[in-house]
């Protein structure tokens, strides 16, 4: 009976994965085959862009969708982690408890509501922090000037990026973390260890391929994030790395929520295009974090 | 079931605009016809209830008006008309209480693909259909006819700016092409300075903010840049903005929310959703102009149009010298076939466009949407086209 009920499952979640993509493909054909000049015609957007063809129109939105996630992670899993560890070693149970229901509910906040947060509260608040990165570490490539005001630019979107998937972390760090064995821990502290020491010995090697993939779910929700790129982002179409500066970057899941609705069947076909890209891109990522989690776990058990 | 269906139906279409008088009466009447028939069937208790349900139910459309119309009614596309055709709407169905219409303001190409398909009755666009478009509809949903479009939406575009202490800027078209691309930066610039001696401009950077959406707004202030300023202005129109100067918004709300930010802005929307913030008056001919419903109408009254039968396209005369025109405005049209599949969707389109155009409907719009209602001579010009639905 079970093994029924989990075949089925199963089936039913890879013709799903299987129907998806056969749909993106089929939908995209137009757009793919599409000679230049009728791309050229029939989408202004793709006029505008000056390419030749949808794949090197897709290129430079893939670059900026990696970059804005990218950048989330660096900011979002080195703070997690540090919640999650203080959180599970360093406060009383009481108090973690209620500070772990209140990351879940910080977890389930929709996107739109971060998204208006950014509009009205970060973006006027920004301005200032930014001009004092451009000036006194501009010659990083990332942080070059001139600043746009107000600052409607990729960086600010890798920031509320980066508080929307830190609950996500967080409470799966904290859930990693509060499962490594007592017996490790102890006997750390017991050869002498102090408490950073013992964390860093058993409980950091433990959870490893756990933050892994927690950050594969938190990098998923930022590849896909439409809301808050939409309404923060003032979009560009290059490979700038100049995350301070408008008019530079735009990423796939926010170019089709903003020409989508006065796109024509040319147009749609152009943007599933860039979603099939969206696709294969989540999946070789999920595929390499797999391997990624798969590697410390091996070389444990050959050790046992 | 059914009548609470039918109450919740009225509710929701005489909820929108200042219609609730008409409902109160409507339940009234709805409450008076449900004692009478009580008072027929009070014999047997269970069965007149029974009976009161169906009777209040479906005896609705008889009692309401005199008109025949009912049934479901789709249109979608430009969500540039949406808020107008929400108040539409409203009014149609006090009319015809049994006709209940929906508008999916999805946009306009979206609209004019599903008219060519033949999912909707009537399509909203802020562009005319192409010829291949056309033909397209010929051979689809409009076979054995043609497309009918009139213009049924008019609306001001203003350009909107956000400088303390600047009120009544001036500028000329050549000027605002050079600001939008990036060559001119500052507002103390020389030529701004020259078309607006008595300000006091600051040496600050200009943030021009476009939409970061395809829209009709773009497409008509690209078109307007395009044509009034003798190469000025190297792109050409187009509804996705074609450089990669200063910011950009989501949607109009999301424009007007840039520019109301920060300071040094400068915008253009809807004339309908400035709000509070400052417009530019362009120059038409020798003169400053402000946004205005009446240079707006005006301009699309004495442009020249498409004389093709049923279709009557505008050719926006954006070149005009005459200041009493206001040349920066945007069209909405609706289109339809002119065969349609029964009698009774033909009826409606046919009803539907007289309405919507009319005086009434018209004056409706600019009050709630902001539009600029068209004149009795444009008006004229629609109605030829709405006779050759069959």
């Amino acid at each position: 009976m079970l093994k029924i009920a989990s075949k089925t499952s199963g089936i039913i979640i890879l013709t799903t994965l299987a129907l998806v993509v056969i749909f993106l493909s089929i939908e995209a054909v137009p757009a793919i085959f599409a000679s230049q000049d009728a791309l050229r015609d029939q989408i202004p957007w793709f006029a505008n862009s000056g390419d030749h063809n949808i794949w090197q129109y897709s290129i430079p939105l893939l670059f900026s969708t990696i970059l804005a996630a990218l950048l989330a992670l660096l900011i979002a899993v080195p703070l997690s982690i540090a919640v999650a560890l203080f959180l599970t070693y360093y406060v009383p149970k009481r108090i973690s408890s209620v500070f772990g229901s209140l990351i879940d509910l910080l977890a389930a906040i929709p996107s739109v509501v971060y998204g208006l947060w950014a509009v009205a509260v970060l973006v006027p608040r920004l301005s200032g922090v930014f001009n004092f990165l451009s000036r006194n570490f501009g010659w990083i490539p990332l942080f070059h000037g001139p600043v746009a005001e107000p600052p409607r630019v990729l960086l600010t979107v890798s920031i509320v990026f980066a508080v929307m998937v830190i609950p996500i972390i967080t409470a799966l760090a904290c859930e990693i973390y509060s499962q490594t064995p007592h017996l490790n821990t102890e006997a750390a502290l017991a050869l002498g260890a102090t408490k950073w020491e013992s964390i860093r010995l058993s409980v950091l090697p433990f959870g490893k391929s756990g933050i892994i993939s927690a950050s594969m779910l938190g990098l998923g929700r930022a590849l896909g994030e439409t809301m808050a790129v939409l309404m923060i982002l003032s979009p560009g179409h290059s490979f700038s790395l100049s995350v301070l500066m408008s008019g530079q970057h735009q990423t796939i899941a926010g170019n089709i929520a903003a020409n989508f609705p006065e796109a024509g069947s040319l147009g749609v076909s152009a943007l599933i295009t860039t979603g099939l890209v969206l696709f294969l891109l989540t999946f070789i990522i999920n595929f390499l974090a797999r391997k990624v989690v798969d590697l410390p776990l091996k070389t444990k058990r050959r050790k046992k | 079931m059914v009548c609470y269906n039918e109450i919740m139906k009225n509710y929701v279409d005489y909820g929108v605009g200042d219609s609730d008088k008409e409902f109160a009466k409507k339940s009234v009447r709805f409450a008076k016809s449900g004692l009478k028939s009580l008072k027929l069937f009070s014999l047997v208790a269970i069965s007149s209830f029974v009976a009161v349900a169906s009777l209040t139910g479906c005896s609705n459309g008889d009692q309401s008006s005199s008109s025949s119309l009912s049934g479901q009614f789709a249109g979608s596309g430009a969500s540039s008309q949406s808020s107008a055709v929400d108040v539409w709407r409203a009014g149609f169905q006090a009319k015809n209480a049994s006709a209940s219409i929906t508008y999916d303001g999805k946009g306009s190409g979206g609209g004019r693909k599903d008219l060519i398909d033949g999912a909707v009755l009537f399509a909203g666009t802020d562009v005319a259909l192409t010829d291949d478009e056309v033909k397209k509809a010929e051979n689809g949903a409009c076979k054995g006819g043609g497309v009918v479009e009139v213009p049924v939406y008019i609306s001001p575009i203003a350009i909107v700016y956000n400088l303390d202490d600047v009120k009544d800027l001036k500028l000329t078209p050549v000027t605002v092409a050079k600001i939008f691309d990036g060559a001119i930066t500052k507002w103390n610039d020389a030529e701004i300075k020259a078309e607006n001696p008595d300000a006091s401009l600051p040496d600050k950077a200009i943030t021009p903010v476009h939409r970061s959406d395809q829209s009709g707004t773009t497409e008509n202030f690209t078109d307007y840049l395009a044509k009034t300023t003798d190469g000025i202005w190297k792109h050409p129109a187009s509804g996705s903005w074609p450089n990669n100067v200063g910011q950009s918004g989501q949607g109009t709300s999301g424009l007007i929310n840039v520019v109301q930010q920060s300071s040094g802005t400068i915008g253009y929307a809807d004339a309908s959703k400035v709000g509070k913030l400052s417009t530019v008056a362009i120059k038409v001919g020798d003169k400053f102009v402000k946004y205005s419903a009446e240079g707006a109408a005006k301009l699309v009254e004495d442009s020249p149009y498409g004389s093709s039968e049923g279709r009557y396209v505008v050719e926006l005369n954006r070149k005009v010298t005459d200041p009493k025109y206001y040349p920066l405005v945007l069209v909405s049209y609706q289109a339809t076939c002119t065969v349609h599949k029964d009698s009774k969707s033909a009826d409606f389109v046919r009803s539907w466009l007289t309405y919507i155009t009319s005086d009434e409907a018209q004056k409706k719009a600019a009050e709630e949407a902001g539009s600029a209602p068209i004149s009795e001579s444009i008006r004229e010009r629609i109605k030829k086209s709405i006779e050759t639905i069959k």
